[in-house]
């Protein structure tokens, strides 16, 4: 099982480590620093890493390496979920997780870390029974510990730790009742020269804000169920009234959880909402070109398209690049060749638009590299593959609760454009 | 108000500060202090010398400074054990407090504590905990039986721990079970024999009730155990697997990857013909691919259990190619694997799309990742011929942009490419030729060298290409070495009058002037070959070279379903068994995936095999080194042409080889045997005129008289270790008339073998058993039994390549194991294959002439060796 681990910068400096069995010296990180030194970015550090008597997994989180250390054959999935699992719950206790705010609250992170593995094998992870145990702080608590002499440990047994529904407690008690729940969606696609979809698929998230008094039971139904056939839920779901009934049918943990997540790649599923029209031209004998790229929206069933930024990485060879947008802003950086234009909203009736000239190192007229544009956007009040709630019912409880769900969709980070040959066009 | 302010006293009084501190009245203090301690810990400094005086803050009733205070023991207990006895004490006192929460803490973190002196008063504290009323406690305590076996695992066997640690499985909450059975399971890694997991169907069913309750991390250690567990038939297999099902819903991923082993191997068990079988396929699909939209160090760990699940059963995702398209900012890590898998999934119904993102990749800018897709393209038209022309000039364009390490990797592919469609591409070869001078890698390097040899004749300037690389030989690498000796003699045996200069260079550079055995061998075996026998070095350096399997890189059958009972663990994801890498295995046990008991087996039509997998499925893969040096074993043992029987010369085979055709001539010269009758096989074989024919008159004659005809020693076809501890070894024999196949079975296993059952697959002569496979008594371990299997040539008919391949399925109660062999083509020969001499020469002018073919050698000489043109030989090769 997991025997330590070291939370390791961007530097390379070890700035916490926690044993949960013999302490493992930090010389076994050196493995770690030679494969972080051969890859190129961070990102790229290969998340397993055997050395000759331990393994090395690691996720690469917030600028933070988080390094487990192993010693025998342990299914690396379960570590890495695990690590992740860290990293939310700092980020859960402390609003963000960063190396300055892991080193001021290093002791409550050092007690967290303590509660939730025990010799290797997790212990309490749910961030609800966590916060029972370790209360998360506050400056108002920091501030009524040193009056009263209280400290934020739990002292009494977690009460959701044992009863059948684990992640929630009991006794949770609210003046304002609500309920909130989000639907948000996020499209990956890669779209070729000629406009025709590559790939497209949707990764969607139901988010939930729960905060309602004593043990309720919700139930929430879809308009169309049969867009969820890949679905992973909470733990709190009941699989057995979905497999026959398709509703969502549980007792929610208390406060901020994610309820499911799905997927939908079928094809005729998933419509872009936005299109992307370029138009480069280079004359002969020539190291100007012009250059010209226009956004606007397609199937968006009458929303706005807001925060829209393309973004494309140009060929070496281009020297630099002068542009007028329509709308927005733009910046060109001559030295990474990053192409950035904040569009904002898109206004379809009169269509943003970038364009300009491009100028090419002398001597070669046309870029052998294939740039692609990124594409980055939002849609408020619309699920893009056209998932509804029907309802949601609350039993067990007698208070009205207020309700609200909320829909978004927005492109993922993974959104490209390959423009194959569009540089040959001269 | 953070607690950076503890890290601020970096003053040089430091520890004598914080020793005051902690010795102060006041609690407030004392708890900063600790917390200071503790800060100092966790960057990795020294503390240790203040161990008395933070176990001195233990005694309190503040939880949170007890917690710190154990902290800290758990990190210094060992570098002060004698110390570490004052919180013994303490620690039992703790056991017994009415809050469970300071029960299990106490309990849990003595059993952090690796002192002897501690765990002996451990374990009456555990003995009450594992009692406790409180299932918190219970399942704190579980655990730390494993921390106590960890340190001394004698210790708990005399506590009788590990049964009570049994008991718990039954317990009545689930959260304990699952604690109970990750200890187990931990425990039973370092024992591998003791049998600690004993399932049976009543536990099975408390696990998978368990399962439907516990917290995500106990799921995956109750699948885990489950994935151990061997159903009893398909029914019991099937019932756990449709509960298990609902867990491919999970969020986490490590219970999906957990949960889609159980069911691979599960499956294994179930008949293809079930309804249920094919549903459980459609369901494994979709978690696969949620798995591909997780943060990208799971991905990575994913990928590398579907790729093994993709060669398994291909099945599963075969439309899902999609999804492992590359993604932009996917990390190298990443995009690496989902190529691998591309391939593994590319077909006919596919291909366009695939090459169509593998030449964009090959324009990024990652070299280890256009590398690797400009080999993909390769792959692919090996792996799919339709696509074999598009790929090619797909790599041609790729060749074009002159980017240095895609030029190289296109031209090692190339060479893969022309190895399975030889004379196809040729027309490229201009193109390769034009970038000769930028290829700087060995290995690209070598594969130009070997495609100028092959193509030698078709490349007009073949010689002043090769003399150029012959120039630098001796910084060359040895792989290039190699290449440039065999290019040129292959060019010297196509264009010998212009060449004879370059040979004689490169032989005496790579005999003389060199270092390498490898290369001196190969150099002298050319030397001698040319010096000799000129004709029969033409044969043996451009024979026709069987072409290269499709899928160069699939792991070993048996390698790949042991690892199928590893998925999700780092074997997994490093495709080797536990065996072979995790530190102070002892022992571990082998896993194999459980028989196919579903589907009814016995004899069916030879073409199919028992398991209604026929054979020809199994995707074929390239012999690792071993194995081909086996496989040529047997092609040498097989036909008899070595060692004495040679001398004696009464062999039909010895004989065909006295006459110059050679082995070459009988198991390379293909087609002519297939029409033969076995009555005239004499007549044809290749014969010298004149003289020669009386001494071979003789010789079938002596072969007439002869009651039996060699029998080859017998070879091993079967070795142990690729058929579950199964060894067969075997050889042909033909007595008066009837061919049998005498078969030594050995059981190598631990198990008892038995309900053995043979099949021949079609072959070329239709050899097919006359009988069953009799095997009396159940095979025990380490016995064997010799059986002679009589056989007979009524089966159907397929030619098979080379002709005397026969492929051989073998059942037993275990599982069916395949291998092929050679047979030597003697067996089919009948024994009254006598003729007049007049008969002969009346036969052999029936031949049409255009079957006969007749070339001369002039100054023929006897005297073998000679400077490599005077060996001579008058042959011709007739054939009916």
């Amino acid at each position: 099982m997991i025997h330590s681990l070291f939370l390791i910068n961007a530097a390379g400096d070890i700035f916490l480590e926690k044993h949960w069995k013999s302490v493992v010296s930090r010389s076994v990180c050196d493995y770690f620093f030679e494969a972080q030194e051969r890859a190129s970015e961070a990102e790229n550090v290969p998340p397993v890493i055997p050395t000759p008597h331990h393994y090395l997994l690691s996720v690469y989180r917030h600028k933070i390496f988080f390094v487990a250390v192993i010693q025998s054959e342990v299914p690396p999935l379960f570590v890495i979920e695990f690590l992740h699992r860290v990293v939310d719950t700092f980020q859960d206790y402390f609003g963000v997780c960063s190396e300055v705010i892991i080193k001021d609250n290093v002791v409550v992170v050092y007690e967290v870390l303590e509660e939730m593995l025990d010799n290797g094998f997790p212990l309490a992870t749910e961030s609800n029974i966590l916060k029972e145990l370790i209360k998360p702080p506050t400056i108002l608590r920091t501030v009524v510990n040193t009056i009263t002499g209280s400290t934020n440990v739990g002292d009494q047994l977690p009460t959701g730790q044992l009863s059948v529904v684990p992640w929630r407690r009991t006794g949770v008690k609210y003046t304002n009742n609500e309920a909130y729940f989000d639907v948000i969606e996020e499209i990956d696609a890669i779209i070729d020269k000629s406009g025709s979809t590559i790939t497209a698929e949707i990764q969607g998230v139901i988010d939930a804000c729960v905060k309602l008094t004593g043990m309720p039971d919700l139930t929430l139904s879809f308009m169309n169920p049969r867009l969820l056939d890949d679905v992973s839920f909470h733990p709190c779901v009941r699989f057995k009234r979905w497999e026959s009934e398709r509703i969502l049918s549980f007792i929610p943990p208390d406060g901020n959880f994610r309820l499911l997540s799905y997927h939908v790649s079928a094809q005729n599923l998933v419509a872009i909402p936005v299109y992307v029209k370029h138009n480069i031209s280079f004359r002969d004998s020539s190291s100007l070109g012009r250059f010209e790229i226009t956004v606007g929206p397609k199937q968006t069933m009458g929303k706005t398209i807001e925060g829209v930024m393309v973004t494309s990485q140009m060929p070496k060879s281009v020297l630099n690049m002068t542009l007028t947008p329509s709308q927005g802003t733009h910046v060109f950086d001559p030295v990474t060749k990053l192409l950035s234009w904040d569009v904002g909203k898109i206004n379809p009736q009169k269509l943003p638009s970038l364009k300009g000239s491009v100028s090419l190192q002398a001597g070669t007229s046309k870029p052998d590299e294939n740039p692609t544009i990124n594409l980055q956007f939002k849609i408020q009040q619309l699920a893009i593959s056209g998932l509804k709630v029907n309802r949601l019912d609350m039993y067990g409880e007698k208070y009205k609760p207020f309700k609200g769900i909320k829909y978004m969709t927005k492109a993922g980070a993974l959104k490209r454009q390959i423009e194959e040959l569009w540089w040959r066009q001269h | 108000m953070t607690d950076s302010k503890y890290f601020t006293t970096t003053k040089k009084g430091e520890i004598f500060e914080l020793k005051a501190e902690l010795n102060s009245d006041k609690k407030e203090k004392k708890k900063e202090a600790v917390k200071k301690v503790i800060a100092s810990m966790t960057v990795g400094k020294d503390v240790s010398a203040l161990f008395p005086d933070v176990v001195n803050c233990m005694q309190t009733d503040n939880l949170e400074l007890k917690k710190l205070v154990y902290l800290y023991l758990m990190n210094y207990a060992k570098s002060q054990p004698d110390m570490a006895i004052m919180a013994v004490n303490t620690f039992v006192k703790d056991c017994e407090d009415p809050n469970p929460l300071i029960r299990a803490l106490a309990v849990r973190t003595m059993g952090c504590i690796r002192v002897d002196k501690i765990t002996e008063y451990l374990c009456e504290p555990l003995r009450k905990c594992l009692k406790d009323e409180d299932p918190y406690v219970r399942k704190t305590a579980a655990v730390c039986v494993a921390k106590l076996h960890d340190i001394n695992a004698q210790l708990v066997e005399d506590q009788g721990f590990l049964d009570t640690l049994k008991d718990l499985i039954s317990d009545s909450n689930p959260m304990v079970v699952a604690n109970a059975v990750a200890a187990l399971s931990e425990i039973a890694e370092s024992h591998p024999s003791s049998n600690l997991l004993d399932l049976n169907p009543q536990s099975i069913n408390k696990l998978l009730t368990a399962l439907n309750e516990c917290t995500e991390w106990g799921q995956i250690f109750i699948l885990d155990c489950l994935a151990n567990y061997m159903p009893k038939d398909d029914r019991e297999a099937q019932s756990i697997c449709e509960r298990v099902t609902p867990r491919l819903s999970h969020a986490n991923s490590a219970v999906v990857l957990s949960a889609v082993k159980v069911l691979m191997k599960f499956m294994e068990m179930l008949s293809k013909d079930l309804d249920y079988y094919g549903t459980l396929l459609k369901k494994l699909a979709p978690p696969l691919v949620t798995l591909l939209s997780a943060e990208p160090e799971l991905q990575y760990v994913a990928l590398r259990n579907i790729n093994l699940i993709v060669q398994k059963r291909p099945e599963i995702l075969k439309h899902e190619m999609k999804v492992f398209f590359v993604k932009y900012n996917d990390p190298i890590y990443v995009k690496l694997e989902k190529l691998d898998i591309m391939i593994r999934l590319a077909s006919q119904a596919n291909i366009a799309q695939v090459l169509a993102e593998l030449k964009e990749y090959a324009t990024e800018v990652d070299v280890d990742f256009v590398r690797k897709a400009v080999r993909a393209i390769g792959r692919c038209a090996i792996k799919v011929e339709q696509s074999a022309e598009r790929c090619v000039s797909t790599l041609l364009d790729l060749i074009q942009t002159k980017v240095n390490y895609v030029v190289q990797e296109a031209i090692v592919v190339i060479k893969d490419i022309f190895r399975k469609y030889p004379n196809k591409y040729e027309s490229v070869i201009a193109t390769l030729c034009e970038n000769l001078d930028s290829l700087d890698e060995p290995e690209a390097r070598a594969a130009m060298i070997w495609i100028v040899g092959e193509y030698a004749e078709r490349i007009d300037n073949a010689d002043e290409l090769l003399e150029s690389f012959l120039e630098g030989f001796h910084d060359e690498s040895t792989q290039v070495q190699l290449q440039l000796l065999t290019a040129i003699v292959k060019l010297f045996l196509k264009k010998p009058t212009e060449t004879q200069e370059l040979v004689q260079q490169v032989l005496s550079l790579a005999t003389q002037d060199s270092d390498n055995p490898d290369l001196r061998d190969r150099g002298y075996i050319y030397w001698r070959l040319l010096s000799t026998d000129p004709v029969a070095a033409k044969e043996v350096v451009l024979a026709e070279k069987p072409l290269i399997s499709e899928e160069t890189d699939l792991i070993e059958p048996t390698l790949l379903d042991e690892l199928i009972c590893y998925i999700g663990t780092l074997a997994s994801v490093y495709h080797k068994p536990p065996s072979a890498f995790v530190e102070g295995s002892r022992g571990v046990l082998h896993k194999g995936l459980p028989p196919r008991t579903g589907s009814i087996e016995g004899p069916e039509s030879p073409d199919t095999a028992p398991s209604g997998e026929p054979a020809a499925d199994q995707p074929s893969v390239i012999p690792t080194q071993g194995d081909l040096l086996g496989d040529l074993l047997n092609l040498d043992l097989g036909p008899p042409v070595t060692g004495p029987p040679m001398a004696t010369s009464t062999v039909p085979m010895g004989a065909v080889d006295l006459l110059g055709g050679g082995l070459d001539s009988l198991i390379g010269g293909s087609g002519s045997f297939t029409a033969a009758p076995s009555s005239t096989a004499p007549t044809n074989v290749g014969a010298p005129l004149g003289s020669g024919l009386g001494d071979l008159f003789d010789l079938t004659a002596g072969v007439g008289t002869l009651s039996g005809s060699y029998v080859a020693p017998k070879t091993v076809w079967l070795p142990a270790m690729k058929a579950k501890g199964l060894e067969i070894s075997g050889t042909f024999s033909r007595q008066v008339g009837s061919i049998s196949m005498d078969l030594v079975l050995t059981n190598k296993a631990l198990q008892v073998m038995s309900d053995f059952a043979i099949q021949f697959n079609r072959n070329s002569f239709g050899l097919a058993p006359a009988a069953p496979l009799q095997v009396h008594a159940p095979l025990a371990p380490n016995q064997s039994v010799e059986i002679s299997l009589p056989l007979n040539t009524v089966g159907s008919v397929m030619k098979m390549d080379p002709l005397n391949n026969l492929q051989v399925a073998v059942k037993n109660n275990i599982d069916v194991f395949y291998f092929s062999t050679l047979y030597p083509l003697h067996i089919l020969f009948v024994e009254d294959g006598k003729m007049e001499r007049q008969m002969f020469l009346a036969t052999w002018k029936d031949i049409p002439n255009e079957n006969e073919t007749q070339f001369q050698i002039k100054d023929c000489s006897l005297n073998a060796g000679g400077d490599g043109h005077s060996s001579t030989a008058l042959g011709s090769c007739a054939s009916a």
